[in-house]
């Protein structure tokens, strides 16, 4: 590192601190680069500033200024948020002294320890976290690639591709058709789609009742089948049909320009699509060159990546064992990271890796359901402990609970991530 | 003194007579409403008080006094309304509550009791019955007895606050900041031993320890 005047300055001014912290100052402060400001990356910058209380210096790199979350994203579909409500500026982070760097990292030098980023600037790190969440698979369904994502969006990361969808299914014609195609194993949120396909149903009974819904799911089996189900038979009786696997939905390509989604060779034409293709790592990881296959392994004890011990990545991006990808777990994951990386860089006592999830899904008004587990790291990997699931026949006063207790769970989460 | 903090779960069974309480609370109620329809007048409406942080329900403009002590973390549980309604002055400064007091205990074990009828949330607890309930767990008392470390307290209350809110606001889920050690402790081995019914809190307390749940106990219960 190059010895600037701040740093100059801050040695002499900072005797006191460097009698007590000997170690750290004589090192200069060790710098940590996080990459990606959702409920891993701003999670964990948030963590380790305020915990290390200026012994750690922690950049934040995050394209976007204003991050919508894509956790509730759906109840803006369904038109129980707004579109603001999802909305979160750095600010906080700022505040508790992380330095919000607002750029693309276009580049990892793992050697030279630096981060490039698409500004020009270069971030040096001691150690660095990536928390990029997920990408699409090319080509995972014929047709589709991200320049017809207006055409057929994805909406599976918060923004304005959520705006788009919901705009797409209000202009649809009357009685019209509604098409999701949902995506393979494994991908962010598993109760996602089928959420996602419960408040497409309540925006559509509302203002277009007429509509049909097909959901064409390349998966046998899915997050909360039974709760979703009984809730579409319950509230929606006839507007959703799901093809699965043996109708041939994992035989499945679009032509956006035309409006088809063809089965297994049957052409279907449909008012607005959803396409929400197979996922992968972030893509800054596959340029670090820390994935295997699509994810990046990573060590459950501190979150690190099986293939350099500087890196630790966390949330959607990682291949970690059982939890789900969700961002809850990567608010969990963050945490466990923080710890090991203010023990590795300032000799902080570290605990016992320890993680929880839970996801709520919202099947119609006051009808929320969740599913939840623990889990602990084991040397192979994150290992599920305990775990429940909402229950079907559940009284309407529990399920409008639980759904108050996701409204309490958001403010808490994002409260958590932005200070 | 109406309860210290060790039997607070205990001795609220019998916080009072709920009836004598409806009377007495005719005292109240020229300024403040409770009970199915209740809304602001002079004062706010009580509905839900228990366990509710001072100066937290909307639409009701609080004095500053009210407020500040808000700020500060007052949560109006058994023991805050007890020393409140003793003497309104005594606990809050600057208030608008223009209310001598209760001197006898006995009336205002009563009124709280009445009150705790209209508030779902004793300890702001959601699936906790509306009026309280023998104490749940006999823990022995060394597991009472521990001290809880703080910094471990602080590491593991990461994972609380995923939903739990740090600065004790509640909103669709608890607050658990500044509860008395012990009833903290009682309520987490009631979920770990599934007295208290709620599913992601059995799944939580199950794998804490008795220093564990403790450590939690000592950093929540100190957090401004």
């Amino acid at each position: 590192m190059t010895l600037n005047r701040r740093h100059f300055l801050g040695t002499a001014v900072g005797t006191a601190a460097a009698l007590s912290a000997p170690m750290v100052m004589a090192a200069g402060t060790p710098r940590v680069v996080v990459i990606g400001g959702g409920a891993g990356g701003a999670t964990a910058a948030r963590y380790i500033a305020k915990d290390s209380k200026g012994e750690i210096e922690v950049t934040l790199v995050e394209p976007t200024r204003s991050y919508y979350t894509c956790f509730f994203s759906n109840l803006y579909i369904g038109g129980f948020q707004e579109i603001g409500d999802l909305a979160h500026s750095y600010g906080g982070l700022a505040a508790s002294g992380v330095n919000v760097v607002h750029d693309w990292a276009t580049g990892i030098d793992r050697d030279a320890k630096t981060v490039t980023l698409a500004g020009g600037g270069v971030l040096p790190y001691d150690r660095l976290i990536l928390s990029p969440g997920i990408d699409f698979v090319d080509e995972s369904v014929p047709g589709w690639d991200l320049s017809a994502q207006n055409a057929m969006p994805h909406a599976y990361k918060g923004g304005s591709q959520t705006e788009l969808l919901k705009a797409q299914i209000l202009a649809m014609p009357e009685g019209g058709r509604f098409a999701m195609v949902a995506p393979p194993n494994p991908y962010r949120c598993p109760p996602g789609p089928y959420e996602r396909i419960s408040m497409v149903a309540h925006l559509l009974k509302a203002n277009n009742p007429t509509a049909k819904i097909l959901l064409v799911d390349p998966k046998e089996k899915y997050s909360k089948q039974a709760l979703f189900e009984e809730g579409w038979q319950k509230h929606y009786g006839g507007m959703i049909e799901r093809i699965g696997p043996d109708f041939g939905a994992s035989n499945v390509q679009v032509n956006p320009a035309e409006m088809i989604v063809s089965i297994d060779g049957v052409d279907e034409k449909v008012d607005v699509c959803n396409v929400i293709p197979a996922q992968k790592a972030g893509v800054i990881c596959e340029r670090a060159g820390i994935t295997e296959g699509n994810w990046a392994p990573v060590s459950g004890h501190t979150m690190q990546s099986r293939v350099d011990e500087n890196i630790h990545v966390l949330g959607d991006a990682t291949d970690q064992g059982d939890m789900p990808k969700s961002g809850f777990s990567a608010n969990s994951q963050a945490k466990v990271a923080a710890m090991a990386v203010r023990g590795a860089l300032t000799g902080s006592k570290v605990f016992p890796a320890k993680f929880s999830n839970t996801c709520w899904s919202l099947i119609d008004a006051d009808d929320g359901v969740k599913v939840g587990a623990t889990y602990e790291a084991t040397d192979e990997k994150i290992a599920k402990v305990d775990g429940f699931i909402s229950q079907t026949g559940e009284d309407a006063d529990l399920r409008r609970i639980t759904y108050e207790e996701s409204l309490g769970w958001y403010a808490g989460i994002t409260a958590d991530m932005f200070g | 003194m109406l309860c210290t903090p060790a039997l607070a779960e205990q001795e609220a069974v019998e916080i009072g007579d709920a009836e004598r309480g409806a009377i007495l609370f005719e005292d109240c109620a020229s300024c403040h409403e409770v009970g199915a329809g209740a809304e602001d007048r002079i004062g706010p409406h009580l509905n839900g008080i228990f366990g509710r942080k001072a100066a937290a329900h909307d639409g009701y403009p609080y004095s500053d006094g009210i407020q500040r002590a808000g700020r500060d973390g007052l949560v109006w549980d058994l023991r805050r309304l007890d020393a409140y309604i003793e003497n309104p002055k005594a606990l809050v400064s600057g208030t608008r509550m223009n209310f001598a007091g209760y001197d006898d205990p006995k009336d205002r074990a009563d009124v709280l009791a009445y009150l705790r009828s209209f508030s779902d949330n004793p300890q702001n607890i959601p699936e906790a019955q509306p009026t309280a309930r023998p104490r749940e767990v006999e823990l022995p008392p060394e597991t009472l007895a521990i001290v809880g470390d703080p910094e471990y307290g602080e590491y593991l209350s990461s994972e609380c606050t995923g939903c739990h809110q740090r600065d004790g606001s509640a909103q669709g889920i608890p607050s658990i900041t500044q509860w008395p050690a012990e009833d903290f402790a009682i309520a987490m081995h009631a979920y770990k031993r599934k007295i208290r019914p709620h599913p992601v809190m059995q799944m939580m307390a199950s794998r804490l320890s008795d220093e564990e749940i403790a450590a939690l106990a000592a950093y929540f219960g100190a957090l401004d």
